[in-house]
């Protein structure tokens, strides 16, 4: 059963369009979803809780109504806004325990779950101080933990990662991956960030301007739209003509090569150059996408241009063909 | 990760029992009472609610101090004047904790997390104003309570009467309390900054009491009573009086209040209308900032 299936979802605002016909479904799971700002990312979270209804379509989650069961799936979700909602003078022990009554927890248990949510958002002895002295990253552990500690079967996660330096971020999205994976919770985060969703989400939908652009699971993106950059330490122009000579796409980027990967043997093209050049190689990683670069190829973003890349992309129909050359 | 150890416990679900509204909205009434009086928060929240409480006790002691010296009745207060007689103070304790309850949540947009849960807009609205209401109350009760008991103890004269002055003063004081909060709720609401929310609910109590007062001052000059009854229904202190005084047999405590029983049911209407107008006001803005 899919957790989350809308068919022909519309929300028209008096200026803006912020859905428009999205009919998607996705499997339990840890699924992203990513569009640029103004997206509809946030509109499509709050229909989906029941609490703004759309213009036209319909959705369910978890199998229940948006419109008419809209209280029965308040009850087995949690949400994580992605503005700040925490209020300063409480710590956040009272909060949390707070929230897990709102969800209908007796007293007892409320204190339990808090007390071990927040261990498991990483929280310890700062839980009993007001929440007005924790920096960015206590902030976002303080309202993942109000999202989880009702024991939901599915958690909305609206921008996770806002704010967050890298190593914060790099915490929030190990904690993202273990809620899908330890915990048997099924989590939708959205992200403007494709790349940071790529190493947590078994499944990403992107949606633009309210359109659905694509559905599929992950594999599939780093396979169609994979590009490998490499840095040598000096000697890159006699290294991107080499390539080119071999028949490998190359651009150049400052210092870095750009290569499109076209299978495993791009991997081995480049080593065995660098070898063959003698050139000390610093690095060579899989570009991480913006979702600005699958915006360009993607279809109905401009049908106008470049067809041929768009046809070329994986669909969601079509059967991904499988894992390789994508080394995460 | 330094803290892998403790994550090692792992993931427990909870099978437990889930309670419904009933709880829900009960759990709501008692987080915002006890907010109402800074308790769960640092202790800077609890010095104005705790002091003004303080200060509200002092005449109703002092009275029957002197009472139980002098041994003359009339040196204590009537039960039904404490409120209006204190009016400043509790304005002054409606001004700074109605912010508490009813813009905190907004300013710092906790509200989408309660809606995001199995809590109704009218159950959320209810269970903030009825926690005011409850605090207000508190605040009035208390030393009308230990008025009423001082007088019990020191032997004050005619306890059957003292006994029903003191019921309807209660009464009174639960009406106090409705009518004050819901006025502060809405003004608080509306003003999402703190120290603005502060100062827009004593300003709309002193213009409307100012007001009333000024133009009460030039009917009485005139002699034209009537009008300067009827034009206390517009004071919210006043207003509640003339329910006293007019259904509750109490004595005036104001300057003035409009004639007859009905004038009683009218202020009692108007008072109904000002709670029920607030608490649709409250739940128009709380299901707005529900979605924001």
């Amino acid at each position: 059963m899919p957790i989350i299936a809308t068919q022909g979802l519309t929300m028209r605002f008096p200026r803006v369009t912020a859905l428009d016909d999205l009919s998607v479904a996705v499997e339990p799971g840890v699924v992203g979803l990513v569009g640029a700002n103004g997206a509809g990312k946030s509109t499509l979270i709050k229909i989906l809780l029941g609490l703004l209804p759309p213009s036209a379509g319909t959705a369910s989650v978890l199998g229940l109504d948006i419109a008419a069961e809209g209280a029965r799936i308040r009850e087995v979700v949690g949400f994580m806004p992605e503005y700040d909602c925490l209020p300063p003078d409480v710590s956040a022990t009272e909060f949390v325990v707070h929230m897990a009554r709102m969800g209908g927890l007796p007293p007892s248990a409320a204190r339990e779950r808090a007390a071990d949510t927040l261990r498991h958002v990483g929280l310890y002895e700062e839980r009993y101080r007001p929440i007005g002295g924790y920096s960015t990253g206590m902030r976002q552990r303080v309202k993942l933990a109000q999202a989880l500690v009702h024991d939901p079967r599915l958690v909305f996660l609206d921008e996770p990662t806002n704010g967050l330096d890298p190593a914060g971020r790099d915490e929030m999205l190990d904690l993202i991956r273990r809620i899908g994976a330890e915990f048997g919770i099924s989590v939708l985060v959205t992200s403007h960030l494709l790349g940071e969703l790529e190493r947590v989400c078994d499944h990403v939908v992107i949606i633009d301007g309210g359109k659905l652009l694509r559905s599929q699971a992950v594999a599939a993106y780093t396979e169609a739209s994979g590009v490998l950059t490499v840095e040598v330490d000096e000697g890159g122009d006699r290294l991107g003509r080499l390539l080119r000579e071999q028949g490998a796409a190359v651009r150049e980027e400052g210092r870095l090569l750009v290569v499109d990967i076209a299978g495993e043997p791009t991997y081995d093209l480049v080593r065995d150059g660098v070898a063959d050049l003698g050139l000390r190689l610093i690095r060579m990683e899989q570009r991480r996408h913006h979702i600005e670069e699958i915006f360009q190829d993607g279809p109905g973003a401009t049908a106008a241009r470049a067809p041929a890349e768009a046809v070329s992309a994986p669909r969601p129909g079509v059967p991904g063909t499988g894992p390789e050359g994508a080394p995460r | 990760m330094s803290t892998s150890t403790i994550h090692d416990i792992g993931y427990r679900h909870y099978d437990g029992r889930r309670n419904g509204r009933a709880y829900v909205l009960r759990s709501l009434f008692v987080h915002n009472l006890r907010a109402a009086y800074g308790l769960g928060r640092p202790a800077r929240a609890k010095v104005m609610p705790f002091l003004l409480g303080a200060i509200m006790l002092l005449p109703a002691a002092g009275s029957v101090a002197v009472f139980a010296v002098t041994d003359r009745p009339e040196t204590l207060m009537r039960y039904s004047s404490y409120p209006p007689n204190l009016q400043v103070i509790i304005a002054i304790f409606l001004a700074t904790q109605a912010p508490v309850l009813a813009s905190r949540e907004l300013r710092f947009r906790v509200v989408p997390l309660y809606f995001s849960r199995p809590v109704g807009h009218l159950d959320f609205v209810v269970a903030k104003l009825a926690a005011l209401v409850t605090a207000l109350f508190a605040l009035m009760a208390v030393p009308v309570t230990v008025l009423y008991v001082g007088g019990l103890v020191t032997k004050a004269p005619d306890p059957g009467d003292q006994l029903l002055r003191y019921l309807g003063a209660l009464l009174g004081c639960a009406l106090f309390a409705l009518v004050l909060s819901a006025i502060g709720m809405v003004v608080a609401a509306f003003t999402p900054r703190r120290g603005f929310g502060v100062a827009a609910v004593i300003a709309v109590y002193m213009v409307s009491t100012a007001v009333v007062l000024i133009v009460q001052g030039i009917a009485e000059q005139e002699t034209n009573f009537t009008l300067s009854g009827w034009m206390g229904l517009f004071a919210p202190f006043n207003l509640v009086d003339t329910v006293q005084v007019r259904l509750l047999g109490a004595s005036k405590s104001s300057v003035q209040v409009a004639p007859g029983t009905g004038a009683g049911v009218v202020a009692l209407a108007l008072c109904a209308v000002i709670v029920l107008g607030s608490v649709a006001v409250l739940y128009r803005r709380f299901r707005k900032a529900g979605l924001s």
